[in-house]
């Protein structure tokens, strides 16, 4: 079973968030939740692994 | 009042040219006494070149202004001598922590590792770096600094520009074969050239406060995110010298700033922050907004560009005088050597190209700081407040928190003045980086360190580890040192022993460390005390032609 790895692994951090918030760029708020969910699919499928996926849900819903 | 700085007034004095109604010619003149100005002059001097500085107003910066200044441009201030006073009198930090809310998310250490003379960072106010640098620079006889001279119109002519200045006196001309424009981020002389100075302002507006009280925060940098006493903005807390407390709180766009700057609203916000009980007094405020934006050409004929004048950040960072100052240390040694017929005119366009690159580099990280700090979208806010939600458990985010990267110097890694690699290497010492420090002993000083042996000229460091140097080593180092461009050399040895009289000793192995050094290496070093080039072994010739390289020949 594979865990989820919440240590570094983004070679560059800043140009990630940089590229992340320019995939938003003069988007609406409903475009913008659109590309979330779609953003958020991809990488679930790329992951694969139903335990991550269910530490990473149950991570992202505390404290909401 | 706990403490208050008295501002000197510097007298006016009528230069005599202006009494004789003479147009004199000066080899350079420098606009604007502020810190890069005065570091661009004090650097001239200290290279026997004779320097005219005109400046609009009679006192230092009001207010403690840049306040943070980092490593490197301490290294370039102790290269001038002026180091020790700020370091001693500053506040010596290098840990940030980051909240959000009232609990801590991240914690960083911008000098990680011991062996370096000069500390990460130092807090000071800026009136306190102006009044230093205006001292030393008189003190060398050759800095002649006229106050309340206001650039008129600059006029390039055939060899050299001239300039109207305007004084109480009224308006008179001087003839400069040079002219460095410091004059800041509104810079009149970049307008009377028209020059485009383009890039992003930011919808945000900040409060700055000096407070003087007796406060037990450590010498850290404080920022909050969120906290319980300025709700949905950010506030940023740095220890300064004298008692006096730097606070930067976020206002956000629709505010009034002249309402904002009343003591009525400003004491009532520190109030929150520091409790109903802390006695404090306001000595300073003001209110800012910032933009990042450059010009595209640092050189203009024979005007050069340097500082605030040249590029603005926004101030998240202290990337402003940090960059400024290495801008002056970049510019005047290339100056001097076209000044003395040594090198091409063309040494000066590398003025430009490696500064815009540090330029560039330093817009990016301020500019994504900004948009950390103040999204511009609603969906960028969502974002950085899920980020900081998951900073404190969740490691991977901490390194996503940005309020603020802070100043590091810039390796010219495109440049032409560098002599690219042949051989091997590891770690950061590539040409084009900044040297790093490790402590050496000398015959003469004792204990001592390597960056008081670099820079002003070029400095040739042969490695010998724990052998001995051959003699063709030491006599092509000696017939380069006879040559026209500064240039003298070292031999890096572990053997305390028999360490001659221009030896460095590597007392506990940092150089070779960090250097990646093995007997036979040798580094060449530009007089900014950047890397030019390196070797795993000696070859005179090509010595010889990474220093003409150096020097754009």
């Amino acid at each position: 079973m594979s865990q989820l790895v919440t240590e570094n692994r983004l070679a560059s951090p800043d140009d990630f968030y940089e590229a992340l918030i320019d995939t938003h760029r003069d988007l609406s708020a409903e475009q913008s939740a659109m590309v979330n969910a779609k953003l958020v699919l991809l990488l679930a499928n790329h992951i694969g692994d139903m335990d991550v996926l269910k530490d990473a849900m149950r991570i992202a819903r505390q404290g909401v | 009042m706990l403490s208050a700085y008295s501002y000197p007034k510097f007298p006016y004095v009528q230069s005599e040219e202006q009494r004789t109604g003479t147009v004199k010619r000066h080899p350079v003149v420098v606009v604007g006494a502020g810190p890069v100005g005065m570091t661009a002059a004090l650097d001239l001097a200290r290279k026997g070149v004779p320097v005219v500085v005109l400046d609009e107003d009679d006192t230092v910066s009001i207010g403690s202004r840049a306040v943070c200044y980092a490593k490197r441009a301490l290294e370039v201030w102790d290269r001038l001598g002026t180091a020790r006073r700020m370091i001693d009198k500053g506040v010596v930090w290098k840990v940030g922590k980051v909240f959000h809310g009232d609990s801590q998310v991240y914690q960083f250490d911008l000098l990680p590792e011991p062996d370096h003379k000069i500390p990460a960072f130092i807090n000071l106010q800026q009136y306190y770096l102006e009044e230093y640098l205006i001292d030393d620079a008189r003190k060398t006889g050759l800095v002649d600094i006229r106050w309340k001279s206001r650039v008129l119109s600059v006029k390039q002519q055939d060899g050299s520009v001239l300039v109207q200045v305007e004084t109480p006196d009224g308006v008179y001309a001087l003839e400069a074969d040079w002219v460095i424009a410091c004059d800041g981020a509104k810079s009149s002389i970049r307008k009377m050239l028209g020059l485009d100075f383009v890039g992003e302002v930011f919808q945000d507006r900040f409060l700055i406060a000096d407070v003087v009280m007796k406060a037990d925060f450590p010498a850290e940098r404080w920022f909050w995110f969120d906290p319980p006493f300025h709700r949905k903005q950010s506030t940023l807390l740095h220890m300064q010298a004298d008692n006096v407390w730097r606070i930067d709180f976020q206002l956000g766009w629709n505010v009034d700033p002249e309402e904002e700057k009343k003591p009525e609203k400003v004491i009532p916000r520190l109030k929150a922050m520091l409790g109903e009980d802390t006695e404090f007094e306001l000595e300073w405020v003001s209110v800012y907004t910032f933009q990042c934006r450059r010009l595209e050409n640092f050189r203009a004929g024979r005007i050069l560009f340097a500082g605030d004048s040249a590029h603005q950040v926004s101030p998240f960072g202290a990337r402003g005088a940090n960059s400024g100052v290495p801008d002056a240390d970049n510019l005047v040694w290339k100056l001097k050597l076209v000044m003395d017929g040594l090198a091409p005119d063309s040494l000066l366009d590398t003025y430009s190209d490696e500064r815009v690159a540090a330029a560039k580099e330093n817009l990016l990280n301020s500019t994504r700081s900004t948009d950390f700090i103040t999204p511009k979208s609603e969906m960028s806010r969502t974002f950085r407040d899920a980020v900081l939600s998951l900073a404190a458990e969740h490691p991977f985010a901490r390194s996503l928190v940005n309020s603020g990267r802070l100043s590091t110097p810039t390796t010219y890694v495109d440049s032409r003045l560098n002599t690219p690699d042949e051989d091997a290497f590891a770690g950061r010492m590539v040409p084009g980086a900044p040297a790093t420090d490790a402590p050496v002993e000398t015959a003469d000083h004792g204990a001592g360190w390597l960056m008081d042996t670099l820079g002003n000229g070029f400095v040739a460091l042969y490695y010998a580890g724990s052998e001995p140097v051959p003699a063709e080593v030491a006599d092509a180092m000696a017939g380069l040192e006879k040559g026209k461009v500064p240039f003298t050399w070292h031999v890096v040895t572990d053997r305390r022993r028999d360490a001659g009289a221009n030896a460095l000793v590597d007392v506990n192995g940092r150089f070779a460390e960090r250097y990646d050094a093995k007997p036979g290496t040798v580094y060449l070093v530009r007089p900014d005390q950047h890397v030019a080039a390196r070797w795993r072994a000696f070859d005179a010739s090509k010595l010889n032609a990474a220093l003409n390289r150096a020097i754009g020949l």
